[in-house]
């Protein structure tokens, strides 16, 4: 019986995974190789070519979200280290709150956030019509429709996602131990390159893992924020299935993506080295 | 939380158990993927007797579940005075949802369960007649309908909408409202407006709004050519594509909208769009400075059809509430409401009607209303207009191959 044990404790994730995630990946994997429309039905022909059909059809919005999932990721990064910083080291006993402030807006639906921003960045909204009134910018300047109008949505929805596990890092951060390393002769700076930093970065990278794969594969945004220059993979893939039903192709794109992302992701890992990074990030 | 980022997910990934049960599965996956597959059934070609078959043994339950778009019935506070006279006329108490935003998500959700024959939890649905609804026709999801029944439609519905040439004889189908896609404009940016070729002038460069649809931007395409959508074949639509991306690749197009258009107009983000007719009238009697043309080239005109889903439970009393609406008084309190052109003619002279017995703003708005060529529109504007290209399952892919790149670049 004892031997059992584990194995009966994994039984019930273990089933739900396997309902909920095996079962209906293998079904898109099928899906993915068959050829059809909806109205005469799909037969599994083992039609391989719809990845390459559809990577080769679609490689701008491709390479253009892995474009924008980096570049928000970096701005994320770039925004939510010193927040996550200065609740963690200077945050004193209204920590809980200061996280409650950055947990605040998500509140209010994700779609309702986004559209919100339409309305704030119009072109002759509340924001830029005083500035062009006031000859600040040209008259047909304009934020919306733009890649910064999306890669600005995506960093503004996904930052809780990099500030959290970068101040659960930092906050484990012993600040004795920088005490210690200034007590050798080390300056500020060296100190937090030294210590704090590579501390850190377990948290970074669950921050990256929790934002990129969203951002890439995010269609809210664009499509709500971007114009015709700004179209990326998710949307695509919305057409496919919800416009178009066409089910392999659709089918094909997310699996290729699945794909891309993966061997991002663990190439990310190898580099950061896998075992202290992913026991961090499982924390 | 999207499992991809769960990072105990990644983590599992990597320890030998996990491997194990990859293992097991993987070759799960290889029957499985031998064995499934969508099915897809085409409706065999209606039978004489279809109708008969259907409606054989069916009953009146006295309730209804109705699935319509946002804003598309009278409303009063929480209450639907329509659909209120309707329950105490007939007695059939009628749950109302606004449970449709778009065809395709719409058509997306339904699909599997109309293809496994089970009940979609609506017996009355609002589609327009675009590709899933012809979709939705050709795998015999709809019920066919008893027109022995529909004896209001019969004698009050506008002639214009009877016998469709995407449904004939208005088998499966009957208007809910009617609409068109013409082009909106904002005075104070933009000179008058009389042409297609407005759309494309360089003067509106990054001011121009589109539709993303692309039976919508294909007919615009084909209008701007003087070709005629209805009888296009692969060779127009490729021209009409090369058009359409000749704008796009001017950078005149600030972007392709679904149905947020009107806002965006309204913003000032965009001077000239595409757009439907009843909302750029909603927003004209709220005192908004804007235009409404229907191009010399043409313009499209839609139908949204009430349709029974095959499974319906209460397919008998869906029938009776599509009667209903085609009383004139019961469509005057609808298209008072909705603003978009109504199936039935007669509803003018009670417009007016009510018009002289109200005051002030509304009596105005009525007015304006009944004298309105976008809620009435003028022979020569409906002799302007076609209605979508009817696509079988093997065009539908090739027409959106071509013009889903322009819009999804």
């Amino acid at each position: 019986m004892k031997r059992l044990t584990p194995y009966l404790l994994i039984l019930p994730g273990g089933l739900w995974l396997a309902i909920f995630l095996v079962v209906p990946m293998v079904f898109m994997a099928s899906v993915s190789t068959q050829e059809g429309n909806v109205v005469d039905g799909f037969t599994q022909t083992f039609n391989f070519a719809n990845y390459a059909d559809t990577l080769v059809l679609f490689q701008t919005q491709f390479l253009r979200s892995v474009g924008y999932g980096l570049a928000g990721t970096i701005i994320a990064i770039a925004l939510a280290y010193p927040i996550a910083y200065w609740i963690a080291f200077k945050g004193g006993s209204r920590k809980s709150t200061y996280l409650l402030l950055v947990l605040l807006p998500f509140f209010v639906s994700f779609v309702l956030r986004t559209v919100s921003w339409k309305f704030l960045l119009a072109d002759e909204g509340i924001v830029l019509a005083p500035l062009k009134a006031s000859g600040l910018l040209p008259e047909d300047f304009h934020v919306l429709q733009t890649s910064v109008a999306v890669v600005g949505g995506l960093v503004y929805n996904y930052l809780p996602f990099m500030i959290l596990p970068i101040y659960v890092a930092l906050e484990r951060v012993d600040p004795r131990s920088v005490e210690a390393a200034q007590d050798l002769y080390a300056t500020r700076s060296a100190a937090f390159r030294k210590v704090v930093l590579p501390l850190s970065l377990p948290g970074v990278f669950a921050g990256v893992l929790m934002t990129f794969v969203p951002m890439t594969a995010d269609y809210v945004n664009a499509g709500i924020l971007g114009g015709p220059q700004n179209t990326m993979i998710g949307n695509i893939i919305q057409t496919k299935y919800l416009v178009n039903n066409d089910y392999p192709s659709a089918a094909a794109l997310s699996f290729t993506l699945m794909a891309a992302m993966l061997v991002g992701i663990f190439a990310y890992a190898k580099a950061l080295g896998t075992e202290n990074v992913l026991e961090a990030a499982a924390r | 939380m999207d499992i991809r980022t769960n990072p105990a997910f990644i983590r599992g990934m990597t320890t030998s158990r996990r491997d194990a049960l990859k293992l097991a599965g993987m070759s799960a996956a290889a029957l499985a993927l031998a064995a499934c597959g969508v099915e897809g059934k085409k409706a065999e070609a209606p039978k004489k007797d279809a109708v008969a078959d259907f409606w054989a043994g069916k009953k009146q339950n006295g309730t209804l579940r109705f699935a319509n778009w946002p804003l598309y019935i009278d409303k009063e506070g929480k209450e639907y005075p329509s659909l209120k006279m309707f329950e105490q006329d007939k007695g059939i108490k009628v749950s109302y949802t606004e449970a449709i935003q778009d065809n395709g998500s719409w058509f997306g959700k339904i699909q599997p369960q109309l293809a496994a024959g089970t009940d979609i939890g609506f017996d009355l649905m609002v589609m327009t007649n675009g590709n899933q609804l012809q979709r939705a026709i050709s795998l015999g999801y709809l019920a066919p309908l008893d027109h022995s029944k529909l004896p209001n439609f019969a004698a009050n519905a506008a002639e214009k909408v009877k016998n469709p040439a995407w449904d004939p004889n208005n088998t499966f189908t009957i208007p809910w409202t009617l609409g068109v896609t013409g082009i909106a404009y904002n005075p104070e940016f933009v000179d008058e407006v009389t042409s297609m070729n407005d759309l494309w002038n360089p003067k509106y460069k990054g001011k121009v709004g589109m539709m993303i649809d692309a039976q919508e931007i294909a007919n615009f395409g084909m209008f701007a050519l003087g070709i005629d959508p209805e009888k296009s074949k692969e060779a127009d639509w490729r021209r009409a594509a090369a058009k359409l991306q000749e704008q796009r690749d001017a950078g005149l197009v600030r972007k392709y909208y679904e149905n947020d258009y009107i806002d965006a107009l309204v913003r000032g983000d965009i001077w000239i769009t595409m757009a439907w007719s009843g909302d750029v009238f909603q927003q004209i009697t709220e005192g908004k400075n804007l235009k409404f043309v229907v191009p010399k080239e043409g313009a499209t005109i839609w139908s949204d059809n009430m349709c029974i889903p095959k499974t319906a439970r209460n397919p008998v009393d869906a029938l009776a509430l599509m009667d209903y609406v085609y009383q004139p008084k019961i469509a005057t309190m609808l298209v008072e409401y909705i603003n978009y052109i109504t199936p039935v003619p007669a509803t003018k002279e009670l417009v007016l009607a009510d018009a002289a017995k109200a005051e002030g703003e509304d009596k105005e708005f009525l007015e304006q209303l009944a004298n309105s060529p976008l809620i009435y529109p003028s022979d020569a504007d409906l002799a302007k207009m076609r209605g979508y290209l009817m696509l079988d399952s093997k065009t539908d892919q090739l027409f959106e191959s071509i013009f889903q790149p322009i819009t999804q670049g």
